[in-house]
């Protein structure tokens, strides 16, 4: 069998070898950051205009976290390139030529890459957070506050989280134009919209994205939002299982399917 | 040693490979030879493990592809030169498969060296031509120099120096005593360079001869001859005991025979010849001939309703052969 450390090593190279790794990483945390900053910085000059209700149920961290709704996209690209360059480049026959024991080469790969997704995703979490928070002047809260670190360390989780699930959505498609065709829209467009249709709303709140986003929240059905049945660690979990759901499948694809 | 038991792969309703049984044995140049369709690449995937046969079994000294331990250690294969990421270097792109196998990183230099492209170690690869792409493909081959090495159609699309290069290449590897499986569709090819000859259409095993058979018994020499009295000079030839068989416009073909015997056989009965001559079919046509009834893609010419006999293309196939047999 295939030395696990070997493989994990050469996953690595592989990983750090190729410039989309570094824009679509740089991208997420870039477009998560300046996102949240700007509409923490709104938030604060118009905060005045917000409903009683609203002002009520203010999450100063959730606020922090607006940004991830656009940089979750470029962690989506990360999650597919990874996978579906192997794919669209040819590469795969010479990886798996080399290490053919599928879940040991798979496994390797996505391990590599969610524990790159994680770090990144921590770092554009905290980021975020903290400059949220300094940009919301008087309504900002602290990191020492009551749920609020949960909520910072789920938001690098969430994104890990995300980059995993689209490796798994890669890996079962084997193209990353499909895949991209098809997780770009669901996450921009079909998600948020359904979420925010009374009926579609019962079915969308178990949405990878939307169950995810719930751990970032630290006050309960803040500012509107929807009142799930999970809590922040529940909905998390929901994620973890579409995650899990994308590898298995996934796997049986590689392993079943001709290279 | 890779045996082939029974290897069968079908895609729906058409078999690509029938199953085909065959050993390759070590220390030679055994040529995988079919024309385009045959399945030979197939056959290749499936002895990587990439593909999944239908049934049958193929073991590398005894094991499946999957049980053996870094497998570029026991076996290089160049199965498509653009198999690399293409933005990528050369040099990354054969360190990242060195370290899946925990070869040391010192023999990538050495892998392109050998190939020729170490001026071009740090360049990307989508940058790359066919050939260049070709010669990263051996050089991923020979990474972690296997005993066994797997070329399919390494000469596809390369100019002659390329060509001449992966010649020169494979008998080197042979000359070290290594196992060496080249497919082809060009049996001039495979006549230059294999020992060992596998021939394969539509998927099934047509020949598993060494090369020197194979010469011995399809290099047919027969006398072609032309007559404007054919219709006497048949009875002429029958009653003689040639057979004569007619090959269209108007010339005979006689196996077997002297064109010193037939000329005076001829002028004994005051019989005029407008041609009469020695020829050699060349293995291409012998590999045609025995290929005939399992080529896959049969060019039809528009406007007639058969197709035209398979000719070679030009005198020069056949001659290449004779002028390396020669050499």
């Amino acid at each position: 069998m295939a030395s696990v450390p070997a493989v994990l090593r050469s996953e690595w190279t592989k990983i750090r070898t190729v410039s989309s790794t570094t824009w679509t990483l740089v991208s997420a945390l870039v477009v998560t950051v300046a996102m949240g900053a700007a509409l923490s910085a709104l938030l604060k000059s118009t905060f005045d205009d917000l409903s009683p209700e609203e002002q009520l149920t203010f999450d100063p961290t959730f606020i922090s976290f607006s940004g991830m709704i656009l940089g979750q996209l470029a962690m989506v690209v990360f999650g597919v390139l990874v996978v579906g360059t192997e794919y669209s480049s040819g590469m795969i026959r010479t990886s798996l030529a080399a290490v053919p024991q599928r879940a040991t080469f798979i496994f390797s790969k996505i391990t590599v890459a969610t524990a790159l997704a994680l770090a990144v995703g921590m770092a554009t979490s905290f980021l975020t957070f903290f400059l949220g928070q300094a940009l919301l002047g008087e309504h900002r809260t602290t990191i020492g506050a009551d749920n609020v670190l949960r909520a910072v360390v789920g938001g690098g989780l969430y994104m890990g989280l995300i980059a995993l699930f689209s490796m798994g959505v890669a890996t079962m498609l084997r193209s990353s134009m499909l895949s991209l065709g098809i997780l770009m829209p669901f996450f921009f467009l079909v998600s948020q919209i359904l979420a925010s249709v009374p009926k579609a709303k019962t079915v969308a709140r178990y949405f990878p994205d939307q169950a995810g986003s719930k751990i970032m929240q630290v006050v309960p059905d803040a500012m509107g939002s929807d009142k799930a049945p999970y809590g922040p660690w529940g909905g998390l979990g929901i994620m973890v299982i579409w995650a899990a759901v994308a590898l298995l499948g996934g796997y049986l694809v590689l392993k079943k399917r001709d290279a | 040693m890779i045996e082939l038991e029974g290897l069968t792969k079908r895609f729906g309703s058409t078999t690509a490979v029938d199953d085909l049984s065959f050993q390759v044995r070590p220390g030679v140049v055994t040529g995988f030879l079919g024309p385009n369709g045959a399945g030979k690449s197939t056959t290749m995937r499936m002895m990587l493990d990439l593909d999944n046969p239908t049934s049958g079994t193929v073991r590398i000294d005894g094991k499946h592809y999957r049980e053996l331990e870094e497998p570029l250690k026991y076996i290089g294969a160049l199965l498509d030169a653009k198999a690399m990421h293409g933005g990528r270097s050369a040099y990354n792109n054969l360190l990242c498969l060195a370290q899946s196998n925990r070869i040391p990183a010192s023999r990538v230099a050495e892998a392109l060296d050998v190939v020729g492209l170490t001026a071009v170690a740090r360049k990307k690869t989508k940058s790359f031509s066919l050939g260049m792409g070709q010669r990263l493909g051996i050089a991923s081959a020979l990474l972690g120099d296997p005993e066994i090495l797997m070329f399919d159609e390494p000469v596809n699309g390369l100019d002659p120096e390329g060509i001449h290069w992966i010649r020169n290449l494979m008998k080197t590897l042979a000359c070290q005593g290594r196992t060496i499986f080249v497919s082809s569709h060009l049996m001039s090819e495979m006549a230059l360079t294999a020992e060992h000859l596998i021939v394969i259409g539509q998927g099934r095993l047509l020949a598993d001869t060494s090369m020197a058979d194979f010469i011995h018994e399809n290099s047919r020499s027969y006398v072609r001859l032309r007559s404007p009295q054919q219709e006497r000079l048949r009875d002429v030839l029958h009653e003689s005991g040639f057979t004569a068989v007619e090959s269209g416009n108007g010339t005979l073909e006689i196996d077997g025979a002297t064109t010193e015997a037939i000329g005076e056989l001829a002028a004994s009965h005051q019989l005029v010849l407008h041609e009469l001559s020695a020829q050699r079919a060349s293995l291409e046509e012998a590999f045609m001939q025995m290929t005939a009834g399992a080529v896959e893609y049969h060019a039809h010419s528009t406007g007639e309703a058969a197709p035209p006999p398979a000719t070679p293309p030009g005198p020069q196939w056949g001659q290449s052969y004779q002028s390396s047999k020669g050499a």
